[in-house]
């Protein structure tokens, strides 16, 4: 296989709180190859936002500590990159649309204003950034999230809009210039199910058409079976497995994974993890070796003091487990 | 709500605003201890004059009466007399006026300019050099009172570095422009006298600035913390992932939000600049309304007293509503009512 455009490696994020070091990530490897929609699951407070937040480093650079890990771009790592590469990253390779598509959007400009600036400061000609191509493209973007009357949306203010309509919005801002990497965190769990579904859908359906990779994360095992060829799952800051979505399901490995299957199915996405007794650790004082131990089922003794690497099972299924 | 409607309501109810205040301050003023007719003619009248004089002023009069009579003059333009000055108060106030208002126009200009430049400076590089010192000079600027720097630019401007003059609105050797709105610098431009317009400018720095160091250093802390509050928003990380320079996003995206908690602030403290001049007034011998006020209060002039809080009632409620304008020209939630 051809190299990946992304590939994520041992990737520790910490966090300066008042306690001390929130240890978060704590060696997150993920790789994206082109055209590949990838999942990324796992409980609240795991760790997925602030991994996809570092690949475009936009987390609070005054409160992060990245003492270990690369973030490859094309062979480059991101976290060394100066201004001018890394703005080159986010106008032509990534993008990410937010968790929460109301806080997205800036409140006080119109969604045109923030629409067209994307693309003014997009790695696009100085012809293609012409006033009315500007104009087109963003319209045109609006249309292709299945909104009628862009010219409307465009002079509208994000709290004119519905929930649904925002994350459309949020979309389109994503796509509005060509990336090749879309990351999108949660679409649509901030909306009911229907409109989540048809949210997925038009993801699904725009990533397909434009030949874009996609990092998908969840909640849910279920929603990350119907949208990715492959998935990650991730606990307390580690991968803990990673397989093709239908070899998760058919034999999962990893005791959390077992956990998570066994509450689903669910039809929402929230609150997940029923399946496995007690909570994520305390980032300030997790755990030692394996995170997981305190609450598997199936631990012993080496698990409290070594930390499980991810280990081949073949056809590109990989587990952290001493048991497996 | 349209916004035509909007003003409108605004200035409906501020009348009665102001209604309250006039009766407020009309009492106060009148049972304060003191006998005005007694000031204003000196301690070696004769009683008969005072007494007659207190019957002109209809201060004989029960409160409500005295009251009923000042209304009914002031709806006609007429404020009364003053006892200092022996004039109609409604002159006094018209030739007062203009230089206050010019002064606490430059004032609020400083305010302005200067908060939102330093604030964002400071949340720009917060917690580095360049914010602690403008920290410095914020805690500074808060707690020196106005007059005191006011004595501190006059010695400094005044004996030993004369580069700008300090007292005055304009210097002796320069015609002052015939008075149309009584606004030295707006006079001297209608008329093209541009010598003119350049000397009351270079007056107004100083008083200006003195009065307008609280307030600005005030204002720049709340334009910083703004700023720095809302750089954590999910919208700022959202335009830096879609590749938007750092410039724009500063004076853009950022400071847009951000101003408008620091806009009602800097209205009420730009309204209070007014009634705050006196002191600077005295010290840059600048002839406003501030100063007089202050002296007619000294005296007990009660008309006087009257038509300048009068005067300043009505500044702060357009003020205030011109600020409410601004913040919704910022805040579409606030300008189109939706859902917050
Ligand atoms: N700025 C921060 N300072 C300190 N801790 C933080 C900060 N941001 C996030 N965290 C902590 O890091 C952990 C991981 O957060 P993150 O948002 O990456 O989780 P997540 O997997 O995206 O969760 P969710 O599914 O709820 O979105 C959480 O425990 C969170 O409290
Ligand atoms: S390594 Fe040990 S604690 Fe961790 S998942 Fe495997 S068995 Fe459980
Ligand atoms: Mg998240």
């Amino acid at each position: 296989m051809d190299n990946p455009i992304l590939d994520i490696r041992d990737l520790h994020v910490w966090y300066r709180t008042y306690g001390g070091y929130a240890k978060v990530l704590d060696g997150v490897n993920l790789f994206v190859h082109k055209g590949e929609k990838v999942g990324l699951v796992g409980e609240a407070g795991c760790g997925k936002t602030t991994t996809m937040r570092s690949v475009l480093r936009i987390l609070p650079e005054s409160q992060v500590h990245t003492p270990r890990g690369q973030i490859l771009y094309h062979g480059q790592d991101i976290l060394q990159m100066n201004q001018r590469e890394l703005h080159h990253v986010r106008t032509g390779g990534v993008s990410m649309i937010f968790q929460e598509p109301a806080a997205a959007l800036n409140p006080v400009f119109t969604v045109g204003t923030q629409i067209t600036d994307v693309i003014k400061y997009s790695g696009l000609s100085k012809q293609e950034k012409q006033k009315d191509n500007i104009k087109n493209l963003a319209m045109q973007a609006i249309s292709e999230v299945y909104i009628a009357d862009p010219e409307r949306i465009m002079n509208s203010y994000p709290n004119q809009l519905s929930g649904g309509m925002k994350q459309r919005i949020c979309i389109a801002m994503a796509i509005v210039t060509a990336r090749e990497l879309l990351i999108a965190d949660e679409p649509g769990t901030a909306l009911d199910v229907t409109i989540q579904d048809q949210v997925h859908k038009l993801l699904r359906g725009l990533v397909e058409k434009k030949g874009m990779s996609l990092i998908m994360i969840t909640h849910s095992l279920g929603v990350a079976r119907e949208m990715t060829d492959r998935i990650y799952v991730m606990y307390a800051g580690n991968i803990v497995e990673v397989a093709k979505s239908g070899d998760l399901f058919r034999k999962p490995r990893h005791p959390y994974t077992l956990g998570l299957l066994e509450s689903v199915p669910k039809l929402t996405g929230g609150g997940m993890a029923e399946g496995i007794y007690g909570q994520i650790p305390d980032y300030l004082r997790p755990p030692g070796g394996c995170r997981f131990h305190p609450r598997c089922p199936r631990a012993i003794a080496r698990c409290q003091e070594e930390k499980p690497n991810l280990a081949d099972l073949g056809d590109g299924h990989q587990v952290a487990c001493f048991q497996v | 709500m349209n916004l035509r409607a909007y003003i409108l309501k605004r200035l409906f109810l501020s009348i009665f605003v102001l209604i309250g205040l006039s009766i407020v301050i009309f009492i106060i003023a009148r049972v304060v201890p003191g006998d005005p007719a007694r000031m204003a003619l000196g301690p070696r009248a004769p009683q008969y004059a005072v007494d007659q004089l207190r019957q002109e002023m209809n201060l004989d009069q029960p409160l409500p009466t005295q009251y009923y009579y000042w209304v009914k003059g002031v709806l006609v333009g007429d404020l009364g007399k003053s006892l200092t000055t022996k004039r109609a108060v409604a002159d006094d106030v018209k030739e007062f006026l203009p230089a206050t208002l010019e002064l606490a126009f430059i004032a609020a200009i400083f305010v302005v300019i200067f908060s939102i430049i330093l604030g964002t400076l400071a949340a720009k590089y917060r917690n580095k050099w360049v914010d602690t010192v403008i920290r410095v000079m914020a805690y500074t600027g808060v707690a020196v009172p106005a007059f005191v720097l006011a004595v501190l630019f006059l010695l400094l401007f005044g004996y030993i570095w004369p580069v700008i003059p300090v007292l005055g609105r304009l210097s002796p050797e320069i015609m002052p422009p015939p008075t149309i709105t009584g606004l030295i610098t707006v006079d001297s431009l209608i008329t093209g006298d541009l010598s003119a317009f350049w000397d009351a400018l270079k007056h107004l720095i100083l008083p200006a600035l003195a009065l307008a160091m609280g307030p600005l250093f005030q204002e720049a802390r709340i334009v910083r913390s703004a700023m720095t509050d809302n750089m954590s928003k999910d919208y700022l990380a959202a335009a830096v992932g879609y590749g938007i320079p750092s410039s724009v996003i500063m004076r853009k995206y950022l400071l847009k939000p951000s101003l408008i908690p620091a806009v009602s602030v800097m209205g009420l403290d730009i309204a209070s600049l007014m009634g705050n001049a006196f002191l600077v007034e005295v010290i840059f011998n600048w002839p406003g309304i501030s100063r007089y006020g202050m002296e007619a209060m000294l005296r007990k002039d009660l008309n006087a007293i009257s038509a300048v809080i009068i005067v300043f009632g009505v500044i702060f409620v357009l003020v205030n509503i011109i600020v409410d304008l601004i913040v919704a020209y910022l805040d579409p939630r606030i300008r189109l009512g939706g859902k917050v």
